[in-house]
C-alpha cells in the first residue's frame, strides 16, 4: 500500500515536471516572445532590450533553471498589460470558473447518475431508451450550440439577458446547465452501464439467494460496486473543472479564466498563458492523484496491492 | 421416510421462443428428505440449475412457470419472486454456488457478509456475531478470525467457498441447494468440501439437493440419483442402483465418461521433436516499490517424442500453463534451454520466430473467448495459413477440409463463434490450430470447460487426429482422469517443481510421490472406478 501511494506520488511530480518543462519550450519555440511583445515598428535595439529584460539572450539551459527556480519561489512573471502578477489575474479569475465549473458538475452528476440508475433498473423499457436517448443527444450536442439556444430562449421567452453578471445562483444556471449537459449524458449512459453489470454479478444473485431485501440489495450491494467506475469519470472531470468551460464562458461572456485565456493568447500575454496553462495542467494531475488515493479507501482489492 | 423438506411435482419451466426446445424443464418430480442428499446430475443445459432455481422462488422473468407445485416442509411455495421469499430464503433453504469468491461482495469483508445474513433475518447485533463465530469454526477454517476480517479477494478458492457454506448453513436451514459447489476446485480442496458439507449435513439433518455433473462426485456423496437430459428425469433411483445397474443409455453414457481409462498405446521409438532443459520461469510483480517475486516454473526439463502425447498434470497455481507459455516462447524464461527439432530456440527471434510459431500451435482452456466474435469461422481457421503465405483461395479450401476433419458441418465455414456450443467451438479451435499443419498441438486445459461426455468426445478427436496428423502433443490439464484418457506419458508437477514424471501406467498405478498419491486419493469417484475395473 506504502509503495502504490508512494508510485502514485512520484508518478504525479514526474508529470508535473514534463508539463512544466513542455510549457517552457513551447513558448520559446512558438515564435520570438520579443518582437512578439514589442511595438510592431520598435527598432532592432528596443527587440534586443526586451530580451535583456526577459533573459532571452541566454542560453536555453541557462534559461530554463531560471525558470524552474522562479516557479520554486513562486514567481511566475507579470502581465504585459495590465502590469499584474499572472497569479494574481489568474486568482482575480478562479471564483467565478470554479463556481461555474462546479455548479454545472453538480448538475450533470445529480441528474446523469440517477437518470443512469433508473435506466438500468428498467432495462428495455420505454423509460430506458428515453433517458439513453437524451444522454447522446446531451452528449452529441455542441456546447456554443446549446449555449446559444440557452441565451435566445431567455431573451425571447423570459425576456431577460442571461450571462456576464454572477451575482446569484439564478445567473449561474443557464451557463451551468449548458456546460453540464454534455457530462450529463456520459454520467447517465456510464453508471447503466456500470449498474447493469453490478446487477448481473454473481454476488448480487448470491445475495438474493441470502434473503437479503432489494433495497438493502440496491443499496448496500449494488451501489457501491457499481460506483467504482465512476469515480475515475467523476475524476477525470473534477480535472477538467478549469478548462472545460473556455467555450462557455466565451458563450455566456462568462468572467472566469477560460475567458482569460483566450483574451491573453489574443495578446499574447505570455506570463499569463503560461500560469493558466500550467494551473490547467496542476489541477488534472491533482485530480488524478485524489482518484487514486480515493480508490485505495474504497476498493479494498488495491489497498491490498 | 419422515416429511420430505420439499417435493417437486410435475415442475415445467417455459423457455423464450426461438430456444432449441419449448421447456427448461418439463415434468420434473423428486423430493428431498431431511439428512438426505440427492443428487441431480446432468450436463449444462440440461436443466439442473432451472429446477434449483424454482424451488428458491428465483427462476428469471424470461424462464415462466408454467406448470407444477414445489411444496416446502408441507406448505405449497409463494409465487416466484414473491416477496415472502426474502424470509424463507437462508433461514429454511439456503444455496451455495459455484463461483464461490464470485459469489460474495467484492468490497464487503466476509465476516460482516455473514453478520448481514443473520441480521436481515432478525437476530440482534450480539446474537450475529456470536453465530458467525460459531459458525466460522464449524466449516473448520484456520485462523476464523482473520479470515472473518478478510476481502473476499484475499481468500483461496476453497476458503471463500467455507465462508459461503458458513453462511448458507448459518441459520440452520431445512434444505441446502448446492450448485456445482466444488467444479471450481481442486480435487484436494474439492474433496475437503464435500467431507465438510457431508458432516455438517449429518450434524444438522439438512437435507441437501446437489446439482453436479461429475458422477466421480456423485458416486462419493449421493443417497439417490436423479438424472436429467434436455429438461427432463431419465432416471432416478437410489444410488446403489443408478451407479451400479444404470438403465437409461444416457446415465450410462455420463458414467462411462466418468470412468474412461486410457487404451494402452505402444511406445514407439520415436524421435524427440521439443525439448525443455532446467527451464525456470520468475514473474515480476507490482511498481518499483513493492516488488514481489514469484516463481512460476523451477528447473524443469521434459522431452516430446513425434507422434506421442504428454500430460502435464497438477493444481491451479503448480505452474503447469507457465510452463506452456514458455514452451510456446510466449514467455522469456530467465534459465533454460529449447530446443525443437533439433534446433536451438531459446533465443530465436523475429522472422525465425514465426516461423516457429507455426510449427507449435495452441488449443486454449475457454473456447467462447479463445475465438473472435466478429470473424466467421472459415476466416478464422484460415487466418494462420493466410499470414504465413498461404493464398486465401486454397487457405479457405483447407479450411473446409479441416471442418470435415473435426466433424463440423460444411456450412460452419460461414458462420460465426456464437451460433455453435462449447464442444462445437473447441473443435474449431482444434481445427484452427491444426491449419498449420504443427508439428507440436500444445492443448492448455482444453477440455477442462467442457462437459463429460462432450469432454470425451474431444478427447477421442484429439487422438484420433493425432493417429492421422502425426503431431506430437502437450495436454495441460488439472483432471488425472483426461491425462488418464489421452497421455502416453506424464508429469505432474506442484508449486512449479516437477514432483514426479514416467509412462502414464506407471504414474497412476505405482505413484512414487507423496503428491501424486494425494492427488489420486483426493480424485472423486474412486469407489465408482474401483468398480468398474
Amino acid at each position: 500500500m506504502i509503495g502504490y501511494v508512494a508510485s502514485r506520488l512520484i508518478r504525479a511530480v514526474i508529470t508535473l515536471l514534463i508539463t512544466v518543462t513542455l510549457v517552457f519550450l513551447f513558448i520559446r519555440f512558438s515564435g520570438d516572445p520579443a518582437a512578439a511583445l514589442a511595438p510592431p515598428d520598435a527598432p532592432q535595439e528596443v527587440i534586443e532590450q526586451y530580451r535583456r529584460a526577459m533573459g532571452l539572450d541566454k542560453p536555453l539551459w541557462a534559461q530554463y533553471t531560471a525558470y524552474l527556480g522562479a516557479m520554486a519561489r513562486g514567481e511566475f512573471g507579470y502581465s504585459v498589460h495590465t502590469g499584474l502578477p499572472s497569479a494574481q489575474l489568474f486568482l482575480n479569475r478562479l471564483p467565478a470558473t470554479l463556481m461555474l465549473g462546479g455548479t454545472a458538475l453538480a448538475i450533470a452528476l445529480l441528474a446523469g447518475i440517477p437518470m443512469g440508475a433508473i435506466a438500468a433498473l428498467n432495462r428495455g423499457r420505454p423509460i430506458d431508451r428515453a433517458v439513453m436517448g437524451f444522454s447522446v443527444f446531451a452528449f452529441a450536442m455542441p456546447n456554443f450550440l446549446f449555449g446559444l439556444v440557452v441565451i435566445l430562449t431567455g431573451a425571447l421567452v423570459f425576456q431577460t439577458y442571461v450571462g456576464a453578471s454572477e451575482d446569484t445562483l439564478l445567473d449561474v444556471l443557464p451557463p451551468a446547465l449548458t456546460l453540464g449537459l454534455a457530462s450529463m449524458g456520459a454520467f447517465a449512459r456510464f453508471s447503466r452501464s456500470s449498474l447493469l453489470e453490478t446487477l448481473n454479478a454473481p454476488f448480487m444473485v448470491a445475495a438474493e439467494a441470502r434473503g437479503i431485501p432489494r433495497g438493502r440489495r440496491m443499496w448496500r450491494h449494488a451501489g457501491p460496486n457499481a460506483a467504482i467506475p465512476l469515480v475515475t469519470l467523476v475524476g477525470l472531470s473534477l480535472g477538467g473543472l478549469i478548462a472545460g468551460s473556455v467555450v462557455t464562458e466565451q458563450v455566456f461572456a462568462w468572467p472566469g479564466v477560460g475567458q482569460l485565456l483566450v483574451r491573453s493568447v489574443a495578446t499574447r500575454d505570455i506570463a499569463t498563458v503560461q500560469f493558466i496553462v500550467l494551473a490547467i495542467a496542476v489541477t488534472m494531475i491533482c485530480a488524478n492523484l485524489i482518484v487514486d488515493l480515493l480508490y485505495l479507501v474504497i476498493d479494498p482489492r488495491i489497498r491490498a496491492r | 421416510m419422515s416429511v420430505p423438506v420439499v417435493t417437486i411435482e410435475g415442475l415445467s419451466v417455459a423457455l423464450p421462443d426461438g430456444g432449441d426446445r419449448p421447456f427448461a424443464v418439463e415434468g420434473v418430480s423428486l423430493e428431498v428428505a431431511p439428512g438426505e442428499t440427492l443428487c441431480l446430475v446432468g450436463e449444462s443445459g440440461s436443466g439442473k440449475s432451472v429446477v434449483a432455481q424454482a424451488v428458491m422462488g428465483m427462476l428469471p422473468v424470461q424462464l415462466p412457470l408454467v406448470a407444477g407445485r414445489v411444496t416446502f416442509q408441507g406448505q405449497v411455495l409463494p409465487a416466484q419472486r414473491d416477496k415472502a421469499y426474502v424470509r424463507l430464503r437462508s433461514a429454511r433453504m439456503a444455496m451455495v454456488f459455484q463461483d464461490a469468491s464470485a459469489s460474495l461482495d467484492p468490497l464487503i469483508r466476509v465476516g460482516d457478509q455473514l453478520i448481514e445474513i443473520a441480521r436481515v433475518h432478525g437476530l440482534s447485533r450480539s446474537e450475529a456475531r456470536k453465530r458467525v463465530d460459531e459458525m466460522l469454526i464449524a466449516v473448520r477454517l484456520p485462523d476464523p478470525a482473520r479470515i472473518a476480517r478478510s476481502y473476499p479477494h484475499q481468500l483461496s478458492g476453497g476458503q471463500a467457498q467455507r465462508i459461503v457454506i458458513a453462511g448458507a448453513l448459518l441459520l440452520n436451514p431445512a434444505l441446502l441447494i448446492a450448485d456445482e459447489p466444488t467444479t471450481a476446485l481442486d480435487v484436494t480442496t474439492q474433496a475437503e468440501i464435500l467431507t465438510l458439507i457431508a458432516d455438517l449435513q449429518r450434524e444438522r439433518g439438512t437435507g441437501v439437493l446437489f446439482i453436479t455433473h461429475d458422477f466421480g462426485v456423485v458416486s462419493d456423496i449421493a443417497d439417490r440419483i436423479v438424472v436429467m437430459q434436455a429438461g427432463q428425469v431419465v432416471e432416478s433411483g437410489t444410488a446403489e442402483r443408478v451407479l451400479h445397474a444404470p438403465e437409461h443409455p444416457y446415465t450410462r453414457a455420463l458414467l462411462a465418461a466418468a470412468t474412461k481409462t486410457g487404451d494402452a498405446r505402444d511406445a514407439t521409438g520415436a524421435d524427440t521433436i521439443l525439448t525443455a532443459q532446467n527451464i525456470s520461469l520468475t514473474y515480476r510483480l507490482g511498481g518499483p516499490f513493492a516488488r514481489r517475486e514469484v516463481q512460476a516454473v523451477q528447473d524443469v526439463s521434459l522431452s516430446l517424442a513425434r507422434g506421442r502425447t504428454l500430460a502435464v498434470v497438477g493444481e491451479s497455481g503448480s505452474g503447469k500453463s507457465s510452463l506452456a507459455r514458455c514452451l510456446l516462447r510466449l514467455e522469456d524464461f530467465q534459465a533454460g534451454r529449447l530446443t525443437f527439432d533439433g534446433q536451438d530456440i531459446t533465443n530465436v527471434k523475429g522472422a525465425e520466430l514465426r516461423a516457429l510459431r507455426q510449427r507449435i500451435q495452441v488449443v486454449l482452456q475457454d473456447p467462447f473467448s479463445a475465438l473472435d466474435p466478429r470473424q466467421s469461422i472459415g476466416a478464422a481457421i484460415a487466418e494462420g495459413p493466410v499470414i504465413h503465405g498461404t493464398p486465401k483461395a486454397q487457405a479457405m479450401e483447407r479450411a473446409a477440409e479441416l471442418l470435415a476433419l473435426v466433424s463440423l458441418p460444411p456450412q460452419a465455414i460461414d458462420r460465426h463463434p456464437h451460433e455453435f456450443s462449447g464442444g462445437q467451438r473447441q473443435r474449431i479451435c482444434i481445427a484452427r490450430a491444426l491449419a498449420l499443419d504443427p508439428e507440436v498441438l500444445i492443448a492448455d486445459e482444453a477440455v477442462s470447460a467442457l462437459d463429460v461426455s462432450v469432454q470425451a468426445q474431444v478427447l477421442d478427436l484429439f487422438a484420433d487426429l493425432q493417429r492421422r496428423l502425426g503431431f506430437a502433443m502437450v495436454f495441460i490439464t488439472h483432471d488425472l482422469r483426461v491425462a488418464r484418457a489421452i497421455a502416453d506419458d506424464v508429469i505432474v508437477m506442484q508449486n512449479g517443481r516437477i514432483v514426479e514424471q514416467g509412462p502414464v501406467d506407471q504414474v497412476f498405478h505405482a505413484p512414487v510421490a507423496d503428491y501424486t498419491r494425494a492427488l489420486l486419493h483426493a480424485a472423486p469417484g474412486r469407489t465408482l472406478k474401483e468398480g468398474a475395473a
